[in-house]
């Protein structure tokens, strides 16, 4: 391992004072995705700065909402009363989620900010485009391992199927974040600038020519809470999670679902998939479609034939054309019967 | 207590060492001045090593040494005739290529070891191995198994057939099918690794991952030039082996080489991902089968074609196609057994070997002719039942197959199967049972143990097999209480070491009967002789006959006269004796070659599976166990419990991904390859039909940790079929192979 500075903070400030603003600096909260990266040499830091004791894990209620700190763990915020009350679908989604010894260890930020599993991404030797230059140490700035495109023409099976580039067909492996991307959340962040918020939507974004950018979060700054508006959708949520093994593994597809319903009468809909794209998938044309319809089988299927629309499989992964509808479907169902 | 009784349920004597964190695992021991091993491995799975630069590692902090092609030591005994089961890491009888690690810049698999690097901390030998950089002159790698099938051979052993070739043709009723099995790792928790200190010129002491202590002892004398009697080696347990440690890997044979060269003792301790291509997999095998039967549902004729592949520098075979000579009564059998050699490291035996494989395809196939004959599948098998064994025209030493069949037909709730597919729903998901049986070989090998008898009343079992888990410590206990009516907690069992009487490799499912023969004799012996003390001229019990006497609990006592008995301990101080010591070499008699000898097992589940996702979940399992008579009921259990566990993994979730364009693996971590995890794994009830066998051994015990794997992907796969009509033929039945298309 090369040498790297370290330093601890306490506050958010000196976190982002300390933090310098070129490549190869970390934040670092639970550690369970950055110091894999950094054993594997897809990371080669030069600098960390440990965030563990900044007091930003609480979670708590605000006038629109309920707030939840950027330190707290993925474990605290699936168990907490007030989330298994209101949101439900951010619970089932945080516990379909990696494995327990995983989520006590795993923050809010930093699930948001997890990397990739694309296996080429991973893997030095083979191509990706995901990696870019190693940021420190003797080789610095030269390419880490070779350019390209590992997974286009070859073993894709977990890749985007929505919004890939030419570039980089990788998905967004988070869990967490298809419930955040469905609920509206939004992000709060502070940095060099001050502080800002955006929509949860419009934080992750697409690979497009930049595929080594899995967000839009500036160098230095520091994600602190994300606020979920109060809504109606407690009663007919689901987080429907296809996997290759029944717990501890990355989704295949997932669909996060919320409804407000009337009778049979979808109010409300809230619809994003995950294990389909570099960024949760929101499925806006579903959910407009299903606002005013009855709860049917038939009106599900006509939701998930909209969703699919700009659909493309590479290969391995052309199953999930067929799996990601199904799974609307099949979440959508759940989520009437819910009550 | 006698062969003809049940053997009690004891708890595991070392269970509770192992979970208090007292159970010494290779790692685990620590030596003065050691240093520690990395391997680089190749980036490419075919080609030459151009160059490679290893000054920053040289001059890495803490560094011993940097070895590679260029200045690797010598190991003399590579070209020495190989014996034994292990081999020095001297590859077998040439095929294409030859492999000995660090002799030449050729590379012939991904993740060849191109450097080893020694330094005085695992993480200092960690970065300067990372310092390391080689240049290769690529080239294409053959590692597709079905793009190189037509450079296929035939290894030694050959075709099966009996009957008419033609029979299957002109059956009435005929089905053909194709089935594959990708690569799978054996991924025990523990790292395997050696540690390797040389105590004197020519003495060696190690510390390896190895199944069988005897096996490195030999192949390390051999590729060293050294007495055995000189060499050590040292595994007392394993934490899981899975057939991996069957052999002596040629980095456990470099480890030694280069602790002789740096002149201090040397541990090595593999990666994860080096375990997907150091220590072998089970190897990808595509199989057809043909089954004819007439109207009536007797088998005309089956044939069974496998193709597997090897390395190109090694032949690895096993026993897919065997089982279909003689699991049915059939006039007309072919099998037929072919490798292709690829640009791949050498698989190796992996639990319930190539008769996993091949279970996996005549099972199936047996199910798929079951449904076109309109036949339960159970029926089915019992209209084509044997009791003697077709292809060696012997009678099977014991088979309680049929008994096996109905017990868990029983207790899965076979009834409530509907014969024809997507009968049965549970809320939006199909539910559907499987069958299947599963057979292996069961073995007499030759072993060694000594009894050592104290006179308080404490005995030492001692023998050099190793634990690799299955609880063959609890199992010799067992035998020697029943010989010698010691308590169990006075029994203290001493293995995994070369200084002890010497033993097979643990494998095969052949430690009971092997080690626990030569248990139950040297236990005899001490019986026999404190029956003699006790009958001798002015002895306690003198006069009477040896075979009216008992002995139990310390006292040995005239059977029909209660009050007519001596203690153990009054009778050896007479005599003056602190203890009796007695060594047994154990083998079967020539006779058992009139018999074949196998263990059966059936396997049921009930699986239930979402359409619209694919998913599919074992939802219960009862496996049946026809292994002889059980000699310790709760690791016995474990053994099934753990081969359901594995089956669940081999029928649904495991699979070794290479990406062929560039001959590696993709998902060489436990993350992305997925073995099963608690919540794949159902409630299992195990069943033994705890018969003893009448020829095999004293005990009558058989063996059973493979039969507990074998056949249960099948089972699986038949219920799979079963829920929702679908037949799939390519494992691991994930969800796309299993959803349909709904929208
Ligand atoms: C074997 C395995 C299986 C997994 N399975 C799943 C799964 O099924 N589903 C799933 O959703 N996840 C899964 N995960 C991923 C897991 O959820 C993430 O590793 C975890 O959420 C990351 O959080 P962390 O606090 O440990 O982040 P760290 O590893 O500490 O950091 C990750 C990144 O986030 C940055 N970061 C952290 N906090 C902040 C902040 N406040 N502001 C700005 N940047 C920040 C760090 O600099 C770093 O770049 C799995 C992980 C593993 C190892
Ligand atoms: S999909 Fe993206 S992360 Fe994966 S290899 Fe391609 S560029 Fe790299």
């Amino acid at each position: 391992m090369n040498p790297f500075q370290f330093t601890r903070v306490t506050t958010p400030q000196a976190a982002v004072s300390t933090i310098s603003k070129t490549a190869g600096t970390y934040f670092l909260a639970g550690g369970t995705n950055l110091i894999d990266l950094i054993k594997r040499e897809v990371i080669i830091p030069e600098q960390l700065v440990d965030i563990t004791k900044l007091p930003l894990a609480a979670i708590e209620k605000t006038s629109s909402g309920i707030r939840i700190g950027a330190m707290a763990k993925n474990s605290a915020v699936a168990d907490h009363e007030l989330i298994k009350k209101h949101f439900p679908l951010l619970s089932m989604a945080l516990n379909a989620g990696a494995s327990a010894q995983l989520r006590n260890m795993a923050t809010v930020g930093g699930n948001m900010m997890q990397r990739t599993r694309c296996s080429y991404f991973y893997d030095n030797s083979m191509p990706c485009n995901k990696r870019g230059p190693v940021q420190s140490g003797p080789d610095k700035g030269q390419p880490n391992g070779p350019g390209g495109c590992g997974a286009i023409g070859g073993s894709n099976r977990m890749h985007a199927i929505f919004g890939a580039s030419a570039k980089c067909i990788a998905v967004h492996p988070s869990d967490m974040c298809i419930a955040l991307a469905a609920l509206d959340a939004t992000v709060n962040i502070t940095g060099p600038k001050g502080d800002r918020s955006i929509s949860f939507t419009e934080f992750h974004r697409l690979p497009g020519d930049i595929p080594q950018k899995d967000n839009t979060l500036a160098p230095a700054e520091l994600i602190t809470s994300v606020d979920l508006p109060t809504n109606a959708f407690a009663e007919h949520s689901y987080y429907l999670k296809v996997r290759d093994r029944a717990s501890y593994a990355f989704a295949l597809v997932s669909v996060g679902v919320g409804l407000e319903m009337k009778g049979k009468i979808i109010q409300q809909a809230r619809l994003a998939m995950g294990g389909v794209a570099h960024k949760p998938w929101r499925l806006s044309e579903a959910e407009q479609f299903l606002k005013g319809k009855e709860a049917s089988e038939f009106n599900f299927k006509q939701a998930a034939t909209l969703a699919m629309a700009s659909a493309k499989g590479y290969g391995e992964n052309d199953f999930k054309l067929t799996l990601a509808p199904n799974s609307i479907v099949e979440a959508l169902q759940i989520a009437t019967e819910n009550a | 207590m006698k062969k003809e009784t049940k053997n009690p349920a004891i708890d595991r004597v070392d269970g509770r060492m192992k979970v208090t964190g007292g159970a010494k695992y290779f790692a685990d021991f620590d030596l003065p001045d050691l240093a520690y091993c990395v391997i680089v491995g190749s980036e490419i799975a075919r080609g030459i090593l151009t160059g490679i630069d290893t000054k920053k590692a040289v001059s890495a902090p803490g560094v011993v040494g940097v070895f590679t092609h260029l200045n690797m030591p010598p190991i003399p005994g590579w070209d020495m005739p190989v014996s034994g089961q292990s081999d020095g890491g001297k590859p077998k009888p040439a095929t294409e290529e030859t492999y000995r690690i660090l002799s030449s810049p050729k590379i012939l698999f991904d993740g060849q070891p191109v450097a080893m690097v020694v330094a005085d901390t695992f993480e200092r030998a960690t970065y300067a191995a990372s310092l390391i950089k080689a240049t290769y002159n690529k080239q294409s790698a053959r590692t597709s198994l079905e793009k190189n099938i037509e450079k296929q051979v035939t290894p030694k052993g050959g075709d099966y057939k009996r009957g008419e070739a033609e029979a299957y043709e002109s059956s009435v009723v005929k089905l053909e099918a194709d089935y594959k099995i990708p690569i799978e790792v054996h991924n025990p928790m523990e790292l395997h690794g050696i540690t390797a200190h040389w105590t004197g010129k020519q003495q060696l002491m190690i510390y390896a991952k190895t199944q069988g202590v005897n096996a490195t002892q030999q192949a390390m004398a051999q590729a060293f030039q050294v007495d055995p009697e000189n060499i050590r080696v040292h595994t007392e347990f394993m934490g899981g082996g899975f057939g991996m440690g069957l052999r002596t890997w040629p980095q456990e044979t470099a480890v030694v080489a280069i602790a002789k060269k740096v002149g201090r003792p040397v541990k090595l301790v593999m990666n994860r991902s080096q375990m997907f291509t150091m220590v072998g997999h089970r190897p990808y095998t595509v199989q057809t089968i043909q089954i004819g039967a007439d109207q009536d549902g007797k088998l005309v004729a089956i044939n069974h074609a496998a193709t597997a592949e090897t390395a190109s520098y090694e032949d690895f075979t096993e026993a897919t196609v065997n089982m279909t000579r003689f699991m049915y009564a059939c006039p007309n059998v072919s099998t037929r057994y072919r490798l292709v050699r690829l640009d791949r490291s050498v698989p190796i035996w992996m639990r319930g070997p190539g008769e996993a494989t091949g279970a996996f395809a005549l099972e199936s196939a047996m199910d798929e002719m079951a449904h076109k004959l309109k036949l339960d599948p159970i029926a089915f098998r019992l209209l084509n039942y044997t009791q003697t064994d077709p292809e060696h025209d012997r009678p099977y030493s014991s088979k309680h197959l049929k008994e096996a069949y109905e017990r868990g037909a029983e207790a899965i709730g076979w009834k409530n199967r509907k014969s024809e597919p997507g009968m049965l729903r549970e809320g939006n998901s199909f539910v559907g049972y499987g069958m299947s049986t599963g057979v292996f070989n069961a073995f007499r090998w030759e072993a060694s143990a000594r009894v050592i008898l104290s006179s308080d009343g404490s005995l030492v079992i001692q023998s050099a097999v190793t634990d690799i888990g299955p609880g063959t410590g609890t199992a010799l206990t067992m035998i020697a209480h029943n010989v010698l009516g010691v308590p169990f907690n006075r029994i203290k069992v001493q293995y995994g070491d070369t200084s002890l009487p010497k033993a097979p490799t643990q494998g095969g499912s052949a430690i009971v009967s092997a080690v626990g023969s030569a248990v139950f004799d040297a236990c005899s012996k001490v019986k026999n002789e404190l029956f003699a003390l006790a009958l001798k001229d002015g002895g306690a019990l003198a006069g009477r006959q040896p075979t009216e006497l008992t002995l139990s609990d310390g006292v040995v006592a005239v059977e029909k006269e209660p009050g007519k008995k001596v203690a153990v301990d009054v009778l050896m101080k007479s005599s003056q004796l602190t203890k009796i010591e007695k060594d047994a070499d154990s083998k079967g008699s020539p006779d058992l070659e009139k018999y074949s000898m196998y263990s059966f097992s059936v396997h049921f589940v009930k699986v239930k599976v979402n359409p619209l996702t694919g998913a599919v979940r074992v939802i219960k399992a009862v496996s049946v166990a026809d292994s002889g008579r059980i000699i310790s009921p709760k690791t016995a259990a474990s053994q099934m419990i753990g081969g359901v566990a594995g089956g669940i993994g081999m029928a649904l979730t495991e699979e070794a991904v290479i990406d062929h364009r560039f001959g590696r693996f993709v998902n060489n971590n436990l993350a992305d390859y997925h073995v099963a995890v608690h919540a794949d794994v159902p409630a299992i009830e195990t069943i033994f039909i705890d018969k003893p066998d009448p020829v095999i051994n004293p005990m009558g015990a058989k063996g059973m940790g493979e039969i507990a794997l074998i056949g249960f992907a099948g089972a699986v796969a038949n219920a799979v079929f079963n829920a929702t009509g679908q037949r799939i033929r390519e494992l691991p039945i994930t969800p796309d192979k299993v959803m349909r298309k709904m929208v």
